[in-house]
């Protein structure tokens, strides 16, 4: 072999290459095989290959899903490597962003991404939902699914809700005043949850290390735990086709999983990342000044935009509704509101055979045009009125 | 032999007893006589609310007034009623044989008001903390040397300033001698031009304090612990200071200043040409805040007295300014840029904050013009150079670090164009491979 090598002449660089590269792929290959007799990975395969996904005129709203997904890892990976400079404390907390926007090396790409990436994640979340509703995707067998689903929304938005407080910044901390004590207006409860979230009577140093404990670990467990259930859901029950195209005999082709419409995914998130990239560039998340609990509230104290459809609503509300406090009753339609979107499979059963109704979609749409307007209007109205 | 009458017998006393008891019994009548329509007199008239139901009804003004403002002075407060000052040691007779006072003669007010507020005793049971030589500073004013040696009765007394039957706490905005009232209450007097006339003393330094920076500090901003009136020229024994007493009485709130220019030597110099110290250069009613532009002004009108214009000594203002001007202008400069970052939304708050030092430099560089030598400003400016130098230095590292990020954003969007690229034309491909397949297997 050497003396056949040696004699080659001007080959030798090429077959040697040749050889590195089976030598490489070989070695690849078994460590592949290694890992694959001791974990057996390779029953997924048939998974994989066999996982298809329809092409019909709604399939664009299939990468949602993905993309809302890519998101939540990206927040985790930027979440990890904000741990690595943050300091839960309200002595503390401020200053380490601070030190973390101005002295870290790209420690101003990674929060900015991290707070712009929560928004678009929470915005994809509800484009989600919204596009799952309109298409029925919640129906038999996919309830399980939903409720994961709609679990993984209010966890986004509890995270958004707790992440926002962890800067200790003025805005921040009176907007968590005033988010925390909407709970306490409950009857009974209302106090003991407005004490549990605050971990006493005002928002202090002990809400913030709650807040972070909620964001960092509870929650998280939470999301993985749902995303677990909700992608196997997922993939051992295909993706839905809308009551439109099974009208019309189904999806007429439909492409692998594997590698056609991942790569497809992979476009879009490549897309979220340069977007990401560019927005944090040209407008890096904001820190403001350090909160003071002494100092006089801001005037305009807003939430973030996920939440502020309720705020408005609860700010439109008279004072008394039917003898009951006007915020009481606003705080009780939305959680029956949040019960009856949790439990919107059930709702929505036509008899068997018969067409889907459109009651559910007319409802979806006005839901999204009430969260619309009503967003619009508390950005809109004045911050002092 | 003496005869007893039934009465006495049964009395048993004697005749010449008898006599004795009448005449008392005429004495004791005598007296009831003259007494009794006094004391009737003492119980019609014994406590305050008597004067002040009648003195509200009388028609003259003079002495109605004061029975409706003495409910709101504070002796009225603090239970003191009309016949502590107007009963002569708390006798309720009004005759004044019986020591009843009517309106004091204004000679005799100081001595009627320290009755009770010289007498330490006395006013410890309503307010231990409150001094007791008013009357005795009183004296020694200008006031009441000229009240005691010449007899002049028109100048201040304890009611001028302390309007009698209205008289509130000095810390009750109402009060005459509430901080905020007190160039009013001085002015009443010495804006007067007729009251002031044949005085020989102006009367224009109430108006040239409400322009200065001392009077716009407490009228407009109502900062009541600017300095008024009695701040320098004391209250109760008020008289203008000397003019070697300036600088004490400037020093009292400008301490730094006053000790820089003890240590510049020109106090004694001042002293000696006559010169009132800190007025020299600021005047004294109307008080303007100091600007570097004094230095110059100063140089040309206040140095040239003794200094020659070549002199280097007097050309030390000149170069302060220049200190004072570049520290300044290096201020800007860093402000500026990290401004202009922070507008890029850059994180330069730390920097910012920092930059705020530089004004302890510039306040003590200035406090420095008052040992009027270059060397000390440029010591306490030093500093602040420094701060300037890393702030400039901070400012310029975040708009480098803006550009690259902006070339980051750019390598990195090209980056993953060309993956986005890539993946589409691989998409693209297996699209065209999946077609064939097909057009392949239905043939």
């Amino acid at each position: 072999m050497a003396a056949n090598g040696e004699g080659n002449g001007g080959g030798r660089g090429a077959a040697g290459g040749t050889t590195e590269a089976r030598g490489l792929r070989g070695v690849v290959a078994n460590v592949i095989a290694w890992l694959d007799d001791r974990v057996g990975f390779s029953a997924l395969k048939p998974l994989i290959k066999k996982k298809e996904v329809p092409i019909h005129k709604h399939s664009f709203w299939y990468y949602i899903g993905g993309m809302a997904l890519f998101l939540f890892l990206l927040q985790v990976a930027t979440g990890i490597m904000l741990l690595i400079y943050y300091r839960p404390s309200a002595e503390g907390a401020f200053e380490s962003v601070q030190f973390l926007m101005s002295d870290v090396r790209f420690g101003w790409l990674i929060r900015s991404i991290h707070s712009w990436g929560a928004n678009l994640m929470i915005f994809m979340a509800f484009v989600h939902l919204f596009s799952v509703m309109l298409m029925k995707a919640y129906r038999k067998p996919r309830e399980l699914t939903w409720m994961t689903g709609v679990g993984l929304l209010f966890a986004a938005l509890f995270l958004g809700f707790t992440g926002y407080l962890l800067p200790w910044n003025t805005l921040a901390f009176f907007a968590t005043r005033v988010g925390t004590e909407i709970p306490g207006v409950l009857p009974v409860v209302g106090p003991f949850f407005r004490e549990i979230l605050r971990g006493g009577d005002d928002v202090s140093g002990a809400t913030l290390t709650r807040f972070f404990a909620f964001h960092v670990s509870f929650l998280p467990a939470v999301a993985f735990g749902l995303i677990g259930i909700h992608v196997l859901l997922v993939q051992k029950h295909g993706m839905s086709v809308p009551p439109s195209v099974e009208a019309q005999g189904g999806a007429k082709r439909s492409i692998k999983f594997f590698p056609q419409f991942l790569m497809r995914d992979l476009v879009g998130w490549l897309a979220a990342m340069a977007m990401l990239a560019a927005v944090a560039a040209f407008w890096p998340a904001h820190l403001g000044v350090k909160a003071d609990p002494f100092a006089a509230a801001p005037a305009g104290i807003r939430p973030e935009w996920y939440f502020m459809f309720m705020f408005q609503t609860l700010k439109l509300l008279p004072a008394e509704i039917l003898g009951i406090e006007g915020e009481l009753v606003g705080i009780g339609a939305f959680g029956i509101a949040g019960v009856i979107l949790f439990l919107v499979p059930f709702l929505d059963r036509p008899k068997p055979g018969a067409k889907p109704g459109k009651l559910w979609t007319y409802l979806t749409y006005g839901a999204m045009v009430y969260i619309i307007v009503l967003t619009w209007w508390g950005y809109a109205a004045s911050p002092t009125n | 032999m003496s005869t007893r009458s039934p009465a006495a017998h049964a009395s048993g006393v004697s005749v010449s007893g008898g006599a004795a008891v009448l005449l008392a019994l005429v004495l004791t009548a005598l007296a009831w006589c003259l007494l009794v329509p006094g004391l009737l007199r003492a119980q019609a008239l014994p406590v305050s609310e008597d004067c002040v139901s009648c003195h509200l009804k009388l028609p003259d003004a003079r002495l109605s007034q004061p029975a409706e403002s003495y409910p709101n002075d504070i002796h009225s407060q603090i239970g003191l009623g009309c016949l502590s000052c107007h009963g002569s040691g708390g006798s309720d007779v009004l005759d004044p044989a019986m020591g009843f006072l009517h309106a004091p003669e204004r000679k005799n007010i100081p001595a009627l008001c320290g009755r009770c507020h010289s007498d330490g005793a006395f006013m410890r049971q309503f307010d231990p903390s409150l001094r007791t030589d008013q009357v005795a500073e009183y004296w020694t004013s200008v006031h009441g040397k000229l009240l005691r040696s010449e007899n002049d009765t028109s100048v201040a007394t304890c009611v001028d300033c302390h309007p009698a039957h209205d008289i509130r706490a000095p810390s009750d905005p109402t009060s005459s001698v509430y901080p905020k009232n007190v160039p009013q209450t001085c002015g009443r007097c010495h804006s007067d031009p007729k009251r002031m006339a044949g005085r020989g003393i102006p009367t224009d330094q109430v108006a040239k304090y409400t322009s200065s920076v001392h009077g716009k500090l407490l009228l407009e901003k109502g900062d009541v612990s600017a300095p008024v009136c009695n701040t320098c020229h004391g209250n109760h024994g008020a008289a203008p200071p000397g003019l070697s007493s300036v600088r004490n009485v400037c020093g009292n709130c400008h301490t730094v200043m006053a000790e820089n220019f003890d240590q510049s030597g020109h106090e004694r110099l001042f002293a000696d040409q006559d010169l009132p110290g800190c007025a020299t250069c600021h005047n004294h009613h109307d008080i303007q805040p100091a600007s570097d532009e004094m230095l110059v002004s100063r140089t040309e009108t206040v140095c040239r007295k003794c200094h020659e214009e070549a002199d280097t000594a007097g050309m030390q203002f000149l170069e302060i300014k220049g200190v004072l001007d570049s520290l300044t202008h290096a201020a800007d400069s860093a402000r500026e840029v990290l401004d202009h970052a922070e507008n890029l939304g850059m994180e330069v708050s730390t920097a910012l904050f920092e930059l705020q030092d530089v004004t302890n430099a510039e306040t003590r560089s200035r406090n420095a013009i008052h040992t009027f030598s270059a060397a000390a400003v440029r010591k306490e400016a030093a500093p602040g150079f420094e701060v300037t130098s890393n702030a400039l230095t901070r400012g310029d590292d975040a708009l480098a670090e803006h550009t690259y990020r902006r070339e980051g954003l750019a390598v990195f969007t090209l980056f993953v164009l060309l993956l986005m690229t890539g993946l589409i034309l691989k998409i693209r491909a297996g699209e065209s491979e999946e077609a064939r397949d097909e057009q392949h297997s239905s043939s």
